[in-house]
């Protein structure tokens, strides 16, 4: 699981002065989006503004109750939405405008399960991440192949190669999804809720690769989650956003303040301090204080 | 690994040929008058060397006159039906989506009996009204079929049987209007026919076939990943809308013109590219040639069968691939595709 044989994916973008200054990559300022029915019609909902930036090598978490906007931001951050208002760049130019093939290269979205109609394997379908590179209608070569394989090899599944998709389970089948993001050699990786199919085990393996490929392979990563904790343990970084606005962005430790998680989940908890300066939530009982233990940090659990 | 090659893609192709023309031989053959392979072979060979005065003018007539037309047509109209069925698939991301079940033959079927009751005198105006009845009822199909903003495959089916069996009814009320002789042959040509040649010429039809089967092909790339979401296909860099433009226009325009040289021939578009799937996988670049030549085969089959098990008289080779489609559609229902 090392980083050999996989070229950093931005080689080449970057010049020598600009890594060593790791210069801010992904920048969302004052964006924000609104959904509508009809021109005419009041949107049904609106995002925003938000404000957040990340340098490569940074993972940051998406924080948020059920139908807050935290996927709407993640689409704003992949270019499929263009920001009503403000700007979202990466390296300087906002990918809504970059061509759809170009931003694949840079930009890669992990989505929460692939629905196949009809059953691949699964080299064929991480090679689906090679798609972005040559022609339209193309044909994979061996340098493809090699690209596949490596990023097999790099979420720990290489020996999945030739298994077919509908036979894996649901820690195996976010693995293959994430090396298909993983071919597309991207330098901001985005997540939406990755970890809603695993168990607890799963959700902390998949937080400690996520950290580990930001670092080898110099990734941006952009996580929607609703694990409070484990993003309070892994990430750089939080974004909080409540109802389409943005209550708070920064370090865990700044962002994770009674008042505000109290405000953005409506729910009596509390954040105590680990010894490492991570940030812990637990939920506030009536008469004893309890520490909120595997899943009762997601909002649903907590209500 | 073993990514797809042009050279695989080739080897499956020459395979199925080789598996149409034996199909094409055995149809010349067989029928009211029998000829037997030699007779077969040497008519073919001295056709195709020009040497038409050394062929028996009986064998002449019927092979070349006769049975090879109405073997090409067959070729033609079973190309288009299953290209469009397996590109309705994709597009629809529904394993039992086909021309027929979605309605879109109707349509086309209704297109065509307009023009014959109102512009009889322009040739073209059949295929192309065909071609935009097959058009306006994929979109129908295709926005009934959609449950809070998202297709929904039980929902879209419904709304594709419901919509065949609308313009059936629509076509009925038609036909009614046209005199006794003309509705035995209208109705004939409903169940699909392929007795008679088509107005637009043999040629004609191949060419603009061919044009659609290659606009979809260029497609094929893109298809593969738009069957695994048309979200996902967006952010691995698919032009989603510009496919789906170029395959519901390249596939509508198949449909149309099959049915209106051949009727309504139902579950070629259905079954062939699933039969294709299970021997060549799944993947679009191999599933689209391989579906046209299979669609070749099985109408060409169809249509021997259709001439010759009541002869002297004829079924029509609609009555033939639903004879044996129907049972085939419910046991790939009751397989329940994930």
């Amino acid at each position: 699981m090392s980083a050999q044989g996989m070229p950093a994916p931005n080689a080449g973008r970057d010049t020598a002065a600009g890594w060593m200054q790791n210069p801010v990559r992904l920048v969302v300022e004052q964006a924000s989006y609104a959904y509508s029915t009809s021109d005419r019609d009041a949107p049904d909902f609106t995002l925003g503004p938000v404000t957040f930036s990340a340098r490569q090598r940074e993972v940051v978490g998406i924080l948020g109750p059920n139908a807050s906007g935290k996927s709407t931001l993640l689409r704003l951050v992949s270019g499929e939405f263009k920001p009503l208002s403000g700007r979202v760049e990466l390296d300087g130019k906002p990918p809504g405008q970059l061509p759809l093939r170009e931003r694949a290269q840079r930009i890669a979205m992990v989505h929460q399960e692939s629905t196949l109609m009809f059953p691949l394997r699964v080299w064929e379908y991480v090679l689906q991440g090679r798609y972005p590179y040559g022609r339209r209608l193309r044909f994979e070569n061996e340098g493809d192949c090699l690209m596949a394989e490596n990023a097999l090899a790099q979420v720990g599944a290489k020996q999945l190669l030739d298994r077919r998709m509908d036979q894996l389970s649901g820690g195996e089948g976010q693995r293959v999804i994430l090396a298909r993001a993983l071919a597309q050699q991207p330098m901001l990786l985005l997540l939406d809720e990755p970890t809603q199919h695993l168990d607890i085990g799963g959700k902390v393996e998949l937080m400690r690769r996520l950290r580990k490929l930001a670092e080898e392979n110099r990734y941006t990563v952009v996580v929607v989650t609703h694990e409070l904790n484990l993003a309070a343990e892994f990430f750089d970084s939080i974004v909080l956003v409540q109802r389409g606005k943005c209550l708070a962005s920064g370090k865990p430790a700044d962002v994770y303040r009674r008042e505000l998680l109290e405000q953005a989940f409506e729910t009596e908890l509390d954040v105590e301090m680990n010894a490492n300066g991570r940030p812990r939530v637990v939920l506030r009982g009536g008469e004893e204080t309890e520490a909120a233990g595997g899943d009762a940090e997601t909002p649903k659990e907590s209500l | 690994m073993r990514p797809l090659t042009p050279r695989r893609i080739a080897a499956i192709c020459a395979l199925l040929t080789g598996v149409l023309f034996v199909v094409v031989v055995f149809s010349l053959q067989v029928g009211a008058y029998p000829i037997s392979v030699s007779d077969v072979a040497v008519t073919l060979v001295r056709g195709a060397l020009g040497h038409w005065n050394s062929i028996p003018s009986s064998d002449r007539l019927i092979v070349f006159g006769l049975r090879l037309p109405r073997i090409a047509l067959g070729i033609l109209v079973g190309a288009a039906l299953s290209v469009s069925g397996a590109s309705f698939q994709a597009l629809l991301r529904n394993p039992l989506a086909d021309p027929y079940v979605l309605g879109v033959s109707s349509g086309a079927a209704l297109g065509a009996i307009l023009s014959l009751l109102l512009l009889p005198q322009f040739p073209w105006a059949m295929q192309g009204l065909a071609f935009l009845g097959a058009l306006a009822t994929i979109a129908a199909v295709y926005f009934l079929g959609r449950r809070k903003g998202q297709l929904d495959s039980t929902t879209l089916l419904l709304a594709g049987i419901i919509s065949a069996s609308f313009l059936s009814a629509i076509i009925m009320f038609f036909m009614t209007t046209v005199s006794g002789r003309d509705f035995r042959g209208m109705a004939f040509w409903l169940m699909g026919d392929l007795g008679t040649a088509p107005a637009i010429g043999l040629g004609f039809l191949f060419v603009v076939l061919l044009i659609g089967i290659g606009a979809i092909y260029t497609t094929s790339s893109d298809l593969n990943l738009i069957l695994t979401g048309e979200q996902e296909a967006h952010h691995l860099g698919v032009n989603v809308p510009r496919v789906k433009l170029v395959v519901y226009v390249s596939a509508s325009l198949l449909t149309g013109l099959a049915v209106s040289v051949s009727g309504a021939i139902g579950y070629v578009g259905l079954l062939i590219p699933h039969v294709m799937r299970m021997l060549f996988g799944s993947d679009y670049r191999v599933l689209i040639p391989a579906s046209a030549i299979g669609g070749a085969i099985a109408v060409a089959l169809a249509d021997t069968l259709a001439r010759t098990v009541v002869a002297p008289t004829e079924l029509p080779v609609g009555a033939v691939t639903a004879a044996i489609g129907a049972p085939v559609f419910i046991y790939l229902l009751r397989r329940r595709f994930p």
